[in-house]
């Protein structure tokens, strides 16, 4: 395969953005039929590259040559890229949600005949799109109606209206359940029958090992070294080396636990869907926490980990139809999320843009918004002692940034996250509930915050992980609760944590016994 | 670092808020000197400053409360309805109970809560979006002026009018000048000296690289001088004129509101309600008391406003408060808040008000009918946020955002910078 001639060869890539070069002299050379992953940690140039191949960034705003399908190109636009049968898949879906599958992927390239949108035509189009790309939906199906898999699936059927050759994608599976994931790979493997090419842009090394044929590896926007998978022997290490330029001893840190007597217990908690008031999002959960114990909570999408763990920080999910917290062997009441912050509870959400952090807010800021009354008088806000007080936590957490007065908007993913950990570590938690709180992050940055956790675990508080990477999990957690449709299945203890096992209770209904 | 880009990033881009202050005085005298220039001379004379004063305060305090409103996330429309309805209510109960005017003044104030509770009701319980709240609010409660008034005009006495149309009295020894007005110029020029030295202060607390010495000294100079400066104008009218109480009553709001905004938890609350509500919503933030707060104190900023019209035009009348929401949400635009709430300042939104008084008042004073004032009003706003948009698009500089960022909380990104940012935060190193 790797003898085939090259589709696309970008040579001596540099661009530069006011005071800083994003790429300098980069090379792509992939060849036509592979499937060709691009590694690197945030901040690497990957996303500048696609973006440059794709005419986001137009010719002449960047130096260098790109060479595709043999002849020399210069898109001036995505429409340009796209043309030429380049598309790109963006890890921020590009749906609109109150469509239908079929006017979305025809959308902005709709069939026409005399004049008027050919439905007829679209729809019989479609059936067959979809049947490529293995989506068993009615097409009129609205596509917030369809989960996030399908709706991935929508877009890459999207990109074969248009006659794509190359297909990039951008972090496919960060939103993906494991199934949905697979039958992703799976899907890209046969395009790569078909002849399609890929260009699949990913942090879950597992995934890239499985199905790249050759990877580029990006690091401070160089290139570093391009792999071929059948020669060269790729591991998962291999490539880290390469991302962060040595070897990662181990990808959690060192730790003893120290693990002292339950502290925090929820009981028969039943929680309903906001909307739908048939669905139970949790079904009479049960579980606790010791203190500096790390639990973690491993379930499929939507098995309602996030909806339990809202439910508990007062009340913000759903509504609630019974059970009971107790802590140090006292029933807590809820109601509200002071109630929660009152009671010594932290959740730190999933999806920290979205809910997690107010964007125009500065790091200061940011850090003490939880708890605004610890650096106040009469509520009047000490601004010395909130300098002070996120000082501290840029320092202690290694946040990037040049000062705290810098706007979180500008931070790197990983850094982001350390602000809303200090954030919640600034209204002094005793139970901190983080929700995949390593999504999205690269290597280095997610090192630093499994120390985090386990300095948190060390200081006595107890911790909740909710994450949907079981390796995660299993490298950093105590115990593991198993959730399957609203249901805890299991308990499992460190030593007996292993994938399959999980997996196996995270995708059945028959409550394991409790070792 | 030049000695010019040292002046102009502590002037301009410096982080303490004198720095700020001063940019805004900046910007301000430049726009005066225009129409100083454009005007012969009229508009920096004793006469005209009053009745600038005398003729925007209630549009100046508006612009602080639909500041607050759109920052949470929110739109006023019903502010000039309220303000008239208010108006009318004070000015028949005066009429028929003989209330004395403090007595009176309390009333309206009442008005404006009972008013305010009833939309922050339907806006943060029922969750009906403030636009259609008070859209409704704008019929209602200009109906309610019309039928309280039967569609007609009540005139108020003379005391009540003080607060819209009266001045400091004249106390003292014959100085030539008023000598309230002088001492209130007086007190200004130290709290402005005090504010510096504490800023220093809380710089070196921080820890932070101190402002130069001879920056504050500039600093310092310049605004002592405005100050001296317009003390004199006001105080240096007609005799029996001064600062007009209107005036001292905006410049008391605009310092409370300022300090609320800035500085209290409670402040705090609305820029993070505006920001990201499910944010602020799952750090404990009381959502709907945040917003019930806000349509609350505007609809009472509002009434105040009314009663200072009607003080002013010594009656209240069917058509008081027409299309002042249109100025008050124009000031707070041209202030520099984003239109998604989150952003904007209270001087922002003050400064945002005189660029359109001063406008207003400058064209009038050239003699331009007031067709032609409306149109370029209109255009003005247009175009200062088309410009501002355009510029941040391009990832250019940004003509009012470098006005208006020593005011605003951390802007929106430019962005190609976002993105250069994203590109240079490399992974921290791996132990």
């Amino acid at each position: 395969m790797n003898d085939a001639p090259p589709l696309l060869q970008m040579s001596s890539i540099t661009k530069t953005f006011p005071g800083v070069t994003a790429l300098a002299d980069v090379n792509l050379v992939v060849r036509t039929g592979e499937i060709h992953a691009i590694c690197g940690e945030n901040g690497a140039g990957k996303s500048t590259l696609m973006k440059i191949l794709s005419g986001v960034h137009p010719y002449g705003t960047y130096s260098g040559d790109i060479v595709y399908q043999g002849e020399q190109v210069r898109f001036g636009d995505i429409r340009a890229s796209e043309h030429a049968g380049i598309v790109i898949i963006h890890q921020e879906l590009a749906l609109v949600p109150g469509m239908s599958i079929t006017e979305n992927i025809f959308l902005g390239n709709e069939p026409r005949r005399r004049g008027a949108i050919d439905w007829k035509g679209a729809r019989r189009r479609v059936v067959e799109l979809m049947e490529q790309v293995g989506l068993k939906e009615d097409p009129d199906t609205l596509i917030k109606d369809i989960g996030v898999g399908k709706q991935q699936l929508v877009e890459i059927a999207k990109a074969f209206a248009k006659d794509v050759r190359l297909l990039i994608l951008d972090e496919p599976t960060a939103a993906l359940n494991e199934a949905d994931s697979r039958h992703l790979l799976d899907l890209l493997r046969e395009f790569k029958r078909q002849g399609i090419t890929s260009i699949i842009i990913s942090h879950k090394l597992n995934e890239i090992e499985a199905i790249a044929d050759s990877i580029t590896i990006l690091r401070d926007g160089r290139t570093i070294e391009t792999l071929d998978v059948r020669v060269d022997g790729v591991n998962e290490d291999r490539i880290v080396r390469g991302m962060v330029g040595r070897e990662l001893s181990s990808r959690f840190p060192d730790r003893t636990p120290a693990i002292g007597e339950v502290f925090f217990e929820v009981r028969d908690w039943t929680v309903r869907h906001p909307i739908s008031t048939e669905r139970l999002v949790c079904k009479n959960s049960s579980f606790n926490v010791r203190r500096g114990e790390i639990v973690g909570f491993a379930g499929l999408m939507g098995a309602g980990r996030t909806e339990l763990a809202m439910s508990l920080f007062g009340r913000s999910y759903g509504v609630w139809l019974g059970g009971h917290v107790y802590k140090d062997g006292k029933e807590i009441q809820l109601k509200s999320v002071a109630d929660a912050i009152k009671h010594g509870l932290a959740y730190v959400s999933e999806d920290r843009k979205a809910i997690g952090l107010n964007l125009l807010d500065d790091i200061k800021s940011s850090i003490v918004a939880a708890k605004l009354s610890k650096i106040s008088r009469h509520g009047v806000i000490d601004q010395v002692k909130e300098h002070r007080v996120a000082e501290e936590y840029r320092n202690s957490l290694r946040v990037k940034a040049p000062t705290v007065d810098e706007g979180v908007i500008k931070l790197s993913g990983g850094n982001q996250q350390k602000v809303v950990l200090a954030k919640w570590m600034f209204t002094d938690p005793d139970l901190l509930i983080l929700d995949e709180p390593t999504r999205g992050i690269d290597v280095g940055a997610k090192y630093e915050i499994y120390g985090i956790i386990q300095r948190l675990a060390e200081q006595g508080k107890g911790v909740i992980v909710i994450s949907s990477e079981l390796p995660e999990l299993i490298g950093l957690c105590d115990r593991v609760y198993t959730v399957f449709e609203g249901t805890i299945t299991g308990n499992v203890p460190r030593r007996d944590a292993d994938p399959e096992l999980l997996m196996k209770q995270m995708t059945s209904t028959k409550k394991m016994p409790t070792p | 670092m030049s000695r010019y880009q040292d002046l102009k990033k502590n002037l301009f881009g410096g982080t303490t808020s004198n720095a700020r202050q001063f940019g805004m005085i900046f910007t301000l005298v430049a726009i005066v000197l225009l129409f100083q220039v454009l005007t012969n001379g009229l508009t920096l004379t004793s006469g005209n400053l009053i009745a600038v004063v005398s003729q925007y305060s209630y549009i100046l305090i508006l612009a602080i409360g639909m500041l607050m409103v759109i920052v949470a996330g929110h739109i006023d429309l019903s502010v000039g309805s309220v303000a008239a309805f208010t108006g009318i209510v004070v000015a028949k109960a005066i009429q028929q109970f003989d209330l004395p005017w403090p007595a009176a003044v309390a009333f309206g104030l009442l008005v404006g809560v009972v008013i305010g509770a009833w939309q922050g009701f339907w806006v943060a319980y029922v969750g009906v979006p403030a636009f259609i709240v008070t859209l409704a609010g704008m019929l209602l409660f200009r109906g309610g002026n019309q039928f309280i008034g039967n569609a007609d005009t009540v005139p108020v006495p003379q005391g009540f009018r003080t607060i819209g149309a009266g001045f400091l009295p004249e106390v003292g020894p014959d100085t030539g000048y008023n000598n309230l007005t002088l001492l209130l110029g007086l007190a200004a020029c130290v709290a402005v000296v005090w504010r510096e030295w504490r800023a220093r202060q809380v710089r070196q607390e921080m820890s932070a690289e101190p402002t130069p010495m001879w920056v504050s000294g500039v600093r310092l100079a310049v605004m002592v001088g405005v100050i001296v400066f317009a003390t004199l104008r006001f105080a240096g009218g007609r005799v029996g004129t001064s600062l007009p109480v209107s005036g001292i009553i905006l410049a008391v709001l605009v310092l409370a509101y300022s300090f609320y905004t800035r500085n209290t938890i409670g402040g705090r609350h609305i820029y993070a309600v505006g920001g990201n509500a499910r944010a602020a919503e799952l750090s404990g933030v009381k959502l709907q008391r945040v917003n019930f707060f806000v349509m609350m104190n505007m609809s009472v900023l509002a009434a105040l406003a009314g009663m200072i019209f009607v003080a002013r035009s010594a009656a209240s009348g069917p058509q008081d408060g027409l299309s002042w929401e249109l100025d008050a949400i124009a000031a707070v635009f041209i202030g520099g808040a984003a239109v998604s709430g989150g952003l904007g300042t209270i001087s922002g939104s003050i400064i945002g008000g005189l660029v359109m008084a001063l406008l207003n008042n400058g064209l009038q004073l050239m003699g331009v009918g007031s067709d032609l004032v409306q149109i370029i009003k209109g255009l003005v706003l247009l175009l200062a946020v088309a410009l501002d948009v355009y510029n941040k698009s391009q990832g250019r500089f940004s003509v009012i955002g470098s006005i208006m960022r020593p005011f605003r909380r951390e802007g929106p990104p430019v962005a190609a910078q976002a993105e250069s940012r994203d590109e240079t935060d490399k992974a921290p190193a791996v132990g």
